[in-house]
């Protein structure tokens, strides 16, 4: 029986992959081939998808970018044998995109069925949550604190800390909540892992019920990942039949059970206290903290919020120690970073490094640059609430510190990169504007202020009175990031600004026509 | 005895959709977005007309439950279109050429995002960011996901929705 290996992965799907493992079990059945077909996760190479593996004595071979057209001839080729073909990628761990990295959180991806329990534990999984299980709370809050983990989501927070918090406060009953409402635009790693590898994220968050002494778990999925919403309540639904939750987990004392929840469409709900809202079945609001969310949060108990990255990165710091991910990284920021290179590039999808990596190391050594071979301009860093960098900071190091030093932030890693037909001034108007359309509407500066924000950026790009609408916009700016209630309005102003200092030409357009 | 149960059945107050959907949540006011997805998955859309039933049933104010259906770019008031095209308007999507797949869906479709055309075929919407990223511009096509859409390929993409 040959093993072919076909995405299940919602990029796969979008070029395709159901269509083509269709036609790959029609051919292999009218050839009277014996083919088993695994819809596996995705090896996060995603110029590559749908991409088909086939398992051969070597190691498993791969077919890039496959078409349900390129199957009579890959079959003619003997792709199910690893045959040359004009598609073919060779052995594909051998891919120097992925052979480069360092994958601690995405370590099982493409390699696993995502929703097989006996692949999940054939290559690892569960091992940190057996460790867990036979420690006390404090004991594995002090290993997730040494090992120097920070939060994936965004704003970096320790992650050992908030869980410390949760531990020693007394309650009758206390939540663990993953924020999987990844908003921000050129940011997958959170999909790709609920959709790849679910219970790699049920296991981290088992392990922070038993941390904090929590009993019950929610994960507020977005609405826009219908896939990854299917294949956590399916593997949900494994796990609880394995009694890897449920009550009494694997015959010990500690009980789990964790639930499923769909957002609706509204950006803000990534913002903790939005989605504690969002949670109790209420309008995204945003709440004043304090108090924080370990104190008073969903229902008003002890709550963690954490980002779905954060969770997964804690079953390898529990099952291989605090020390062997606290070994990468630099400086404060500690262990891997699952970084998703997105928009216009040559070769996009998930690269796991160690902190300290550069920029140009991620966008033009993995990623290759722009489309056909056009020049880099612009790279938006964390999200549409991140500041975008011009190719003269390419060498920047990717840690918490370097980039809140250069007026940048990580952010939940998505790296967004634009060729040089961009314009730079209505990215900073769609910032104003996107902020205009997501806010809550709680605050004033950011209810209002994103609305005039556009306003006055339209009238800086028509040339009325420039000089003077700048001076309003950073002034506007200011007021939004020293006024607002939370990331949302206090944030947008990054990209905004960014843009107006690094590509002050582009505001400056009708002045130069006029001169020329 | 078939026919007699359920004339019964529609006095009774199971015979209201949106209460049996509440009831699968057991009336828990904190599954009001789940409530709300369910009805807008069963009926097309959230009928302004539910919202009393489904405060009811949850035992909250018909303005909390109106306010809540309206925050949330996801519900729909008002019935949408037999076919439903949300198209992402986000950054890596716009590096990628987004905007001008955008402007030709709405000249094929003859409306602007937001709205239905005019034989209420299709309702051409926006949103932000699918996590297609790498291979934008994206869409989520009555709900199945497309990637690297092309000005070229909207009329193809169009003509598939039957």
């Amino acid at each position: 029986m040959i093993k072919i290996f076909i995405p299940r992965d919602m990029l796969a799907i979008a070029l395709g992959a159901d269509e083509v493992a269709e036609a790959i079990a029609v051919e292999a059945a009218a050839k009277k081939i014996s083919v088993q077909i695994i819809r596996n996760s995705s090896r996060g190479m995603a110029w590559l998808e749908p991409l088909v593996e086939v398992e051969t004595p070597k190691g498993r071979v791969g077919y890039g970018g496959v078409k349900v057209t390129d199957v009579k001839r890959l079959f003619a080729a003997k792709f199910y044998e690893g045959e040359k073909h004009e598609l073919g990628q060779g052995l594909v761990e051998e891919i120097p995109f992925l052979k480069n990295q360092e994958r601690l959180t995405f370590a099982r991806a493409g390699i696993t069925d995502p929703v097989s329990l006996t692949d999940y534990i054939a290559h690892g999984g569960f091992e940190g949550l057996k460790k867990a299980l036979a420690l006390s709370g404090v004991e594995i809050v002090k290993e997730v604190q040494e090992s120097g983990l920070r939060g994936r989501g965004g704003a970096g927070f320790p992650t050992g800390l908030k869980w410390k918090t949760l531990n020693e406060v007394k309650a009758d009953q206390k939540y663990i909540c993953c924020n999987a409402d990844e908003g921000d635009s050129g940011t997958f790693a959170d999909r790709m892992i609920m959709e790849g590898d679910p219970f790699l994220l049920i296991e981290g968050m088992v392990i922070a019920g038993l941390a904090g002494g929590a009993t019950k778990g929610y994960i507020y999925c977005r609405s826009e990942y219908p896939y990854a919403i299917s294949t956590l309540k399916e593997a949900i639904a494994i796990a609880t039949n394995a009694n890897w939750l449920g009550q009494n987990i694997q015959g010990t004392e500690h009980s789990f059970d964790l639930e499923v929840r769909r957002g609706a469409g509204a950006y803000i709900c990534g913002e903790e206290t939005a989605m504690l809202e969002s949670l109790e079945g209420k309008r995204g609001m945003v709440r004043a903290k304090p108090p924080i969310p370990a104190l008073v949060g969903l229902f008003g108990k002890p709550t963690i919020i954490n980002n779905v990255l954060s969770f997964c990165a804690v079953p390898f710091i529990l099952a291989k120690g605090a020390k062997a991910y606290a070994d990468y990284g630099m400086g404060r920021s500690r262990g891997t970073m699952p970084f998703q290179l997105g928009g216009n590039l040559e070769r996009g999808g998930i690269v796991e490094k160690a902190f300290g990596v550069t920029l140009r190391e991620l966008v033009e050594g993995f990623g290759g640059g722009p489309y056909m071979g056009k020049p880099l301009r612009a790279v938006q860093l964390g999200g549409p609430l991140g500041a975008y960098v011009g190719a003269d900071q390419l060498d920047l190091k990717m840690d918490y510190e370097t980039l809140a030093a250069n007026g940048a932030m990580l952010g939940h890693g998505g790296i967004v990169v634009f060729d040089s037909t961009v314009d730079m001034a209505q990215q900073a108007r769609f910032a104003m504007e996107f902020c205009a359309i997501e806010s809550c509407g709680k605050c004033t500066p950011c209810r209002i202020g994103s609305t005039r924000g556009v306003e006055v950026i339209d009238k800086i790009v028509a040339g009325e009175n420039r000089d003077a609408n700048l001076l309003l916009l950073e002034d506007l700016c200011q007021t939004m990031t020293d006024g607002s209630l939370c990331a949302m309005g206090g944030l947008t102003p990054m990209p905004v600004m960014s843009a107006v200092r690094h590509f002050p030409e582009d505001f400056d357009k009708p002045t130069r026509l006029a001169a020329e | 005895m078939a026919k007699t149960h359920t004339i019964l059945d529609l006095k009774s107050s199971k015979a209201d959709p949106v209460v049996e959907i509440a009831a699968r949540y057991n009336n828990r006011p904190d599954a009001l977005l789940e409530i709300l997805h369910d009805v807008q998955h069963e009926l097309g859309h959230v009928p302004e007309s539910s919202l009393p039933a489904i405060a009811n049933a949850l035992n909250i104010s018909r303005a909390e439950a109106y306010g809540v259906a309206t925050f949330y770019h996801d519900f729909h008031l008002k019935p949408t279109g037999r076919h439903v095209i949300k198209i992402c308007r986000a950054e890596a999507c716009q590096s990628a050429g987004g905007m001008q797949v955008i402007a030709a869906l709405e000249k094929a479709l003859k409306v602007k995002l937001g709205g239905t055309s005019s034989d209420g075929r299709v309702t051409l919407e926006a949103v932000y960011c699918l996590g297609l990223c790498p291979m934008g511009p994206a869409a989520l096509v009555d709900g199945k996901p497309k990637a690297a859409i092309k000005p070229s390929t909207v009329d193809a993409l169009i003509k598939e929705l039957v």
